[in-house]
């Protein structure tokens, strides 16, 4: 890899300075936020001396506490449900052709690439109409709540898992698969002992987008809860726009850290995969 | 001769179908791999996607309710409206003030990555892939304590002797927090784009004589063109049906599209001008994916 000139002189100087500035505008806030989330002032944003009293606030919330647990829940079923079907959309489109391969492909980018607001507003339609179609039909009467966020998160989250495992299997080398089935290994012996094992680091990599990706999302859960049911993002959204408060930054920072735990781990996957 | 012949006239005659059934026998198994996550998004997101269509075309009834029968173009000609084109040509042109600051700061930031020695440009990149898996909503709360009153940017430019500023609650504070939010977006496709160009062109253009404006104009500009434009789609979609940004960072007079179509829908009521929005938002959207990869984008 060839790596490109640097300038000379001032634009060489101001290319460094513009380079920091970026990190400094992409670290600074969240360091304040880190700050502040300890600072013994109801006023946010205002220095008052030391305190643990809003992370005390937040395990006294049985509110947050269970936003946090209905969170997890969710992001836990989404992850294993959108890992297994993506890998098998991922499989079906790098190894195989069938009749409609070109539409399921396009298909599959679509949740990718609409805007989040346009999905909320389709899904929210979508659950309105089924459930008054069970209703009709069955008598059955549901409720928005878990499994409406749960389906609504792994629509979209199928395309992401799909598009990282392809990206392993495309650039897979097909020859052990091959020689695998010439030695009459049956199509699953060779997928359960080759291409499995080969590809798991985009699965797990997969798999941490998913859960990301569910724990993050405000705008399109908000339009598919019910009542009673509230996710951490969605409490958090609710909080700030009533008012700041303390609580709202150490539960950002709760936030932030479970952020961050699953960008070491996602790290740690890059590197398997690049290590192969 | 005709010993020999015989048997490979038949299986000449034997090889097409058996290859036929085998072929026919992956496909069926792709088939079958594709089937549950095909009819997965045909239940959860091409009929969702159809029952928006059919409610654009509905009209809102007295009580808030939607009429279904009787479709029209009703809510769609109420784009034209002043306070919707409002909206509209506002939102265009936060997105495009994101895109284009965005642009001029990761430009110049992604050559100073691509100049970096490997194992450097390597760490670097990772502090660049945090912000990126880092919280939206968490990321843009950070900057409402830091524009806050009496918040630390108020305390920094008093003591600069700067005076206060009013800057939670604009235009400027939405564009602040998108760009915030979005940087990474431009900045991954325009590293990919300007790492892969060959450096030695540019040396070639500079012992031409060419000034380092003139190299830059002719030679790396064009070359890294496709991460521009993956890069500019990338922050402009979002940009522009954003609707936690200015929810947090933005008040009364900045209202975009993403936080009008979610008024119509969970305030004012009314779901078929909310549901014609939507569907504007996404045939934009769908625009500017297709030019992206005619420009030979391959990665999201």
């Amino acid at each position: 890899m060839s790596t490109a000139v640097e300038p000379r002189g001032w634009a060489k100087a101001a290319l460094h300075v513009n380079g920091w500035l970026v990190y400094i505008f992409f670290y600074a806030p969240i360091a304040l936020l880190v700050l502040f989330s300890f600072s013994d002032n109801r006023n946010v944003g205002i220095w008052g001396g030391f305190t643990l009293d809003w992370y005390q606030d937040f395990f006294d919330s049985s509110n947050a506490r269970g936003a946090l647990s209905n969170s997890v829940k969710i992001a836990i079923v989404v992850t294993i449900i959108s890992v297994i079907l993506g890998t098998m959309s991922a499989l079906a489109l790098e190894r195989f052709t069938f009749r409609g391969k070109k539409v399921f492909d396009a298909l599959l980018y679509l949740p990718i690439i609409i805007p989040d607001v346009t999905m909320a507003v389709m899904l929210l339609l979508f659950f309105g109409e089924f459930f008054d179609l069970l209703d009709m039909l069955f008598g059955l009467q549901l409720r928005k709540g878990f499994w409406s966020i749960t389906i609504s998160h792994i629509a979209f989250n199928i395309s992401f898992v799909s598009v990282i495992v392809r990206a392993r299997l495309s650039g897979m080398n097909t020859n052990l698969e091959e020689a695998a089935v010439d030695l009459y290994a049956s199509r699953w012996k060779a997928f359960r002992h080759v291409t499995f094992p080969q590809i798991v680091p985009g699965i797990a990599g997969g798999a941490l987008l998913a859960m990301t990706l569910s724990l993050d999302d405000v705008v399109i859960t908000q339009f598919v809860t019910g009542p009673g049911w509230t996710t951490l993002p969605v409490y958090v959204f609710g909080l700030i726009r009533k008012g700041v408060t303390p609580l709202i930054n150490s539960i950002s920072v709760i936030m932030l850290l479970a952020s961050m735990l699953l960008v070491v781990l996602s790290l740690f996957a890059e590197r398997a995969r690049r290590g192969g | 001769m005709t010993v020999i012949s015989e048997p490979s006239s038949e299986s000449a005659e034997a090889t097409p179908q058996f290859e036929k059934a085998a072929q026919r026998k992956e496909s069926r198994r792709g088939f079958f791999l594709a089937l549950p996550s095909y009819l997965y998004l045909i239940i959860f997101f091409v009929i969702p996607l159809a029952i928006v269509l059919v409610y654009s075309f509905a009209t809102r009834n007295r009580f808030g309710g939607t009429d279904l029968s009787g479709w029209n173009f009703a809510s769609y000609e109420r784009i034209a409206e002043p306070i919707v084109r409002t909206i509209l040509f506002r939102s265009l042109w936060l997105a495009f003030l994101t895109t284009i600051i965005c642009l001029l700061i990761a430009y110049p930031f992604a050559y100073f990555l691509a100049t970096r020695r490997p194992a450097i440009r390597n760490v670097m990149l990772v502090f660049v892939m945090i912000p990126f898996w880092t919280n939206f909503l968490v990321r843009n709360f950070a900057w409402r304590v830091i524009l806050g009153n009496d918040g630390p940017l108020t305390k920094t430019t008093e003591f600069l002797g700067l005076g206060t500023h009013e800057l939670l609650f604009s235009q400027k504070a939405v564009v602040l927090g998108l760009v915030y939010g979005y940087l990474p977006f431009m900045i991954l496709p325009l590293y990919a784009a300007i790492e892969r160009i060959d450096g030695q062109l540019i040396e070639a253009s500079r012992d031409l004589y060419g000034s380092g404006w003139q190299s830059f104009r002719n030679v790396l500009l064009p070359l890294s063109m496709p991460g521009v434009i993956a890069g500019s789609i990338l922050v402009f979609i979002p940009s522009l049906g954003a609707y936690v940004t200015p929810e947090i960072l933005g008040g009364a007079k900045t209202t975009l599209l993403g936080s009008y179509i979610v008024t119509q829908f969970l305030t004012a009521r009314n779901w078929p001008f909310g549901a014609a929005l939507s569907f504007v938002l996404m045939a934009v959207m769908l625009v500017g994916t297709v030019i992206y990869f005619r420009k030979g984008g391959r990665t999201l």
